[in-house]
């Protein structure tokens, strides 16, 4: 028999064509994906694998706690700040460290610039492309493009005919120097792509304009955090004094100039939110109206820790900004709620992931967790040693760990905290979810798909960069009181820590929930386990046969081109997916070209 | 007045927790310890950071960058790559935001019509990248003098000139975090028995333990898991 009915709502039938997508590009880190197609071109089966391992455990053990932040800070280029920030939160959980208000609101005013920042970048560089046309573009009439422009964002003031002429101009000469560069890879003939020539300029334009503008948004970090590009963090509060009347040197205390300079950029990140992005969004959605793939787990089992804590040290759910809670078996209305220290509650399982339990037919808390590396092959996989040409997804086939929320797969990422903080009668996130449904004329099942996923990352952006307008307000009103303390060090010092001591931090990153979870002993780190969002959107199959999200997300999806998988790129790409940093170096001939092979 | 001095970018990029990957990095923070420059000249700790640093790269007229490269020479082998040529060996190099190399992130700046008008990649042939944690081995560290000495000529040559700095700068003025610094990064890491780098022998001493043999072995099993021989080189 070929198919098999999975416990969490899925048929899999591998008795099709192999379609094998490696490396999929446009990601952080390495990932591999393997689909089954049926005669008429419909995805059957799935399979997601991480070829990377990324060692961090390993890298921490023995350290000094209050410098793993520094190294969570490296371990990759993109949610650089959120690591940072769930290490000092997982010290201090385990220490008891309060910190004072001012640090809590730096700290969310640099979460919130990394939200803006990773979602606005990860739309625009990393996904447009799986619905935008570059080549298309060149089709365009810039009067035309010039009026759509008007239309949809009648207040962006980029929005001449001349302009978009120019950048026509640009655009084609750079194309027809034989360089695609960041257009390169593309399937740009296939027909998956919707967008008349015009729409295809526009977002194409705003695709150079984002990424002009994206840098400003990092110098909020820099300020809070000291260094570029890499800001300083500190357990018990930030590291940066507040001086409202210092002047500006370099290595000074926070005064009121750097702050009115993080007030503009807040102010220009709602600007370009509101006048480029969400009104991108509306109009691109508008052309894939029809295409409702990509669904998988949303309208089933949904997970979000919860982040943003308006008031300082209060992680329960009712303080935070951003939703916490779970969804299981589609029961939407329901949300449970959320202990990340309840050992029956989060789970690592690994029979299908190159690792080795002692008795892997059971998970393990992340307290309790254990990363030993087994690389084996199932008796299944196809191809040499040297040339996998089929994994064994019966048996184990990935370097992601398969974390269970009481035994379910779930979905984190910004579709999960919408739909979740929706159910919870979320006043401003049911504003802008219900603005968005009812601009496009869909009703609420269109949020349960890839399109879904792409529409709330843009509604979050939004939402993030008010909230950190509303940070930042606070800070200055609570540093006008007269309030100046950033960091509480009474507990800095380790002789004053209990000889064993653990903790879990946690945070929203961009993509999804995030937990690092902390053993220390004699003053050094005896066990360090982070769950990424991508740990748990890009999980294998568990001990119960449960597909994970990606997979999830992929099946029944119909593929125009089997050799050219857009709609498989589109559907991960929603997920923003961030496999961790692994660093292989390769010379010129070194080029890795997503290779699709199907057999 | 238009100051007509050029923007100078000296970019050091990679890993610090792997090895000779944190070469790069370490090159600028040993740089801007031990040397001055005009503000013209910006020194930065690109780390893995893709997407991020294409603003950074717009601004410089001049761009030198630092990184451990793979050129398929002897280990711990400099090479030096200039202008048209340096894209090509920055390639598929996939350390960075999203996979995005380092040649996506210089075409991003030449499609956005600011590419550096003089480019200078200083690449040092790792000897280990696979070791968690762990930092240059002692003859890629080695380079680090001779590869800033590069650097300086060749900045000299186009008119700009760093000044020794009378004593070297405290760490906590260094480019990146006390944290990072290299001696603290190295001192503080714990001996292997206490923390072994490949995996934890507490628990790899069971009998069923069936794991790589060596940093190599894993590698391999990584190589061959991806299908290909990721470290071919042709020059």
């Amino acid at each position: 028999m070929s198919t098999l009915a999975t416990p969490n709502g899925f048929t899999l039938d591998t008795s099709g064509r192999r379609v094998v997508v490696d490396p999929v590009t446009r990601i952080e880190g390495h990932m591999r994906c393997e689909v089954n197609i049926d005669s008429a071109n419909v995805i059957r089966n799935a399979v997601s694998t991480g070829t990377m391992w990324r060692g961090l455990e390993v890298i921490l053990k023995g350290r000094d706690p209050r410098d793993a932040w520094a190294f969570t800070q490296r371990i990759c280029g993109v949610c650089t700040g959120t690591h940072a920030l769930t290490s000092v939160r997982a010290v201090e959980n385990a220490l008891g460290i309060m910190i004072p208000e001012n640090a809590n609101s730096i700290r969310n005013i640099m979460q919130l610039s990394l939200q803006v920042h990773d979602h606005l970048v990860h739309f625009y560089h990393l996904h447009a492309l799986d619905w935008v046309n570059p080549v298309n573009a060149l089709k365009a009439d810039p009067v035309a493009t010039s009026a759509l422009q008007q239309k949809v964002s009648p207040h962006h003031p980029n929005s001449s005919p001349g302009y978009f002429r120019d950048i026509q101009t640009r655009l084609k000469k750079f194309v027809e120097s034989g360089q695609l560069g960041p257009f390169k890879n593309g399937y740009w003939t296939n027909p998956a792509y919707k967008l008349p020539p015009e729409a295809d300029l526009m977002a194409v334009t705003h695709y150079l304009e984002a990424l002009d503008f994206q840098k400003e948004i990092m110098t909020v970090r820099t300020i809070f955090g000291g260094k570029d590009t890499h800001p300083n963090w500190l357990v018990g509060g930030v590291p940066c004094a507040i001086n409202l009347d210092g002047d500006m040197a370099a290595g000074a205390p926070v005064n009121m100039a750097s702050l009115n300079y993080v007030q503009k950029i807040t102010d220009r990140c709602i600007e370009f939110v509101e006048n480029v992005y969400i009104p991108d969004l509306m109009a691109i959605a508008s052309f894939y109206k029809g295409w409702l793939y990509g669904g998988g787990l949303s309208n089933k089992s949904l997970l979000a820790y919860g982040d943003i804590p308006d008031k300082a040290n209060d992680y329960s759910a009712a303080n935070l900004l951003m939703p916490r809670g779970a969804i299981i078996d589609g029961k939407l209305s329901e949300v449970l709620p959320v202990d990340l220290t309840d050992p029956a509650q989060v789970q690592e399982f690994v029979p299908h992931s190159w690792y080795k339990y002692a008795d892997e037919s059971k998970g393990l808390h992340p307290w309790d967790g254990v990363t030993e590396p087994h690389y084996q092959l199932g008796p299944k996989a196809k191809g040499t040693s040297t040339n996998i040409e089929e994994l064994d997804e019966g048996a184990k086939y990935s370097w992601i760990k398969a974390p269970r929320w009481r035994g379910h797969a779930m979905e984190v990422g910004p579709l999960a905290r919408y739909v979740i903080g929706y159910m919870q009668g979320n006043k401003e996130i049911k504003e802008q979810v219900d603005w968005a449904l009812k601009t496009l004329d869909v009703p609420i099942d269109a949020l349960f798909s890839t399109l879904g996923r792409t529409a709330a990352r843009g509604l979050e952006c939004q939402w993030a960069a008010r909230k950190q307008k509303y940070f930042l307000d606070k800070l200055i009103a609570n540093i006008k009181a007269g309030d100046t303390a950033t960091a509480n060090t009474a507990k800095f010092d380790p002789k004053t820590w209990p000889s064993e001591v653990k903790g879990v931090g946690f945070t929203e990153a961009p993509r999804g929930a995030l937990a690092h979870w902390i053993k220390i002993k004699d003053g050094k780190i005896d066990n360090y386990q982070c769950v990424v969002p991508t740990t748990w959107n890009g999980s294998p199959r568990d001990n119960q046969g449960n597909i994970g999200a990606f997979e999830a997300s992929l099946m029944n999806t119909k593929v125009e081109r089997p050799e050219e998988p857009v709609e498989i790129l589109r559907t991960l790409h929603s997920f923003d997916p961030c496999l961790a940093c692994s660093t292989h170096v390769m010379g010129p001939d070194g080029q890795e070209l997503a290779e699709v092979k199907v057999r | 007045m238009t100051d007509l001095r050029p923007n100078v970018l000296i970019l050091g990029i990679g890993n610090l927790l792997w090895a000779d990957e944190g070469f790069g990095v370490r090159a600028v923070e040993h740089l801007h310890r031990h040397w001055a420059f005009p503000p013209n000249v910006r020194l930065l700790d690109g780390g893995t950071q893709g997407i991020y640093l294409v603003q950074d790269i717009r601004d410089a007229d001049m761009l030198v960058v630092f990184d451990a490269v793979d050129y398929g020479l002897p280990p711990a082998t400099m090479k030096l790559v200039e202008g048209e040529e340096v894209p090509r060996f920055m390639g598929a190099k996939k350390v960075s935001l999203h996979q995005t190399g380092f040649q996506e992130v210089l075409a991003m700046a030449e499609m956005m019509g600011d590419y550096p008008a003089e480019l200078l990649l200083i690449g040092v042939q790792p000897v280990e990248l696979e070791d968690f944690g762990g930092s240059l081995r002692p003859a890629v560290r080695d380079q680090i003098e001779p590869a800033i000495a590069e650097a300086l000529d060749w900045l000299a040559q186009r008119g700009i000139h760093g000044h020794r700095r009378p004593a070297p700068l405290p760490p906590e003025q260094g480019i990146g975090s006390l944290e990072m610094l290299i001696e603290h990064y190295e001192a503080q890491r714990p001996d292997p028995d206490a923390a072994p780098r490949l995996g934890d022998a507490r628990v790899l001493s069971s009998d069923q333990w069936a794991g790589p043999a060596s940093a190599q072995a894993h590698e391999a099993q990584i190589d061959a898991l991806l299908g290909r021989d990721r470290r071919s080189v042709s020059l």
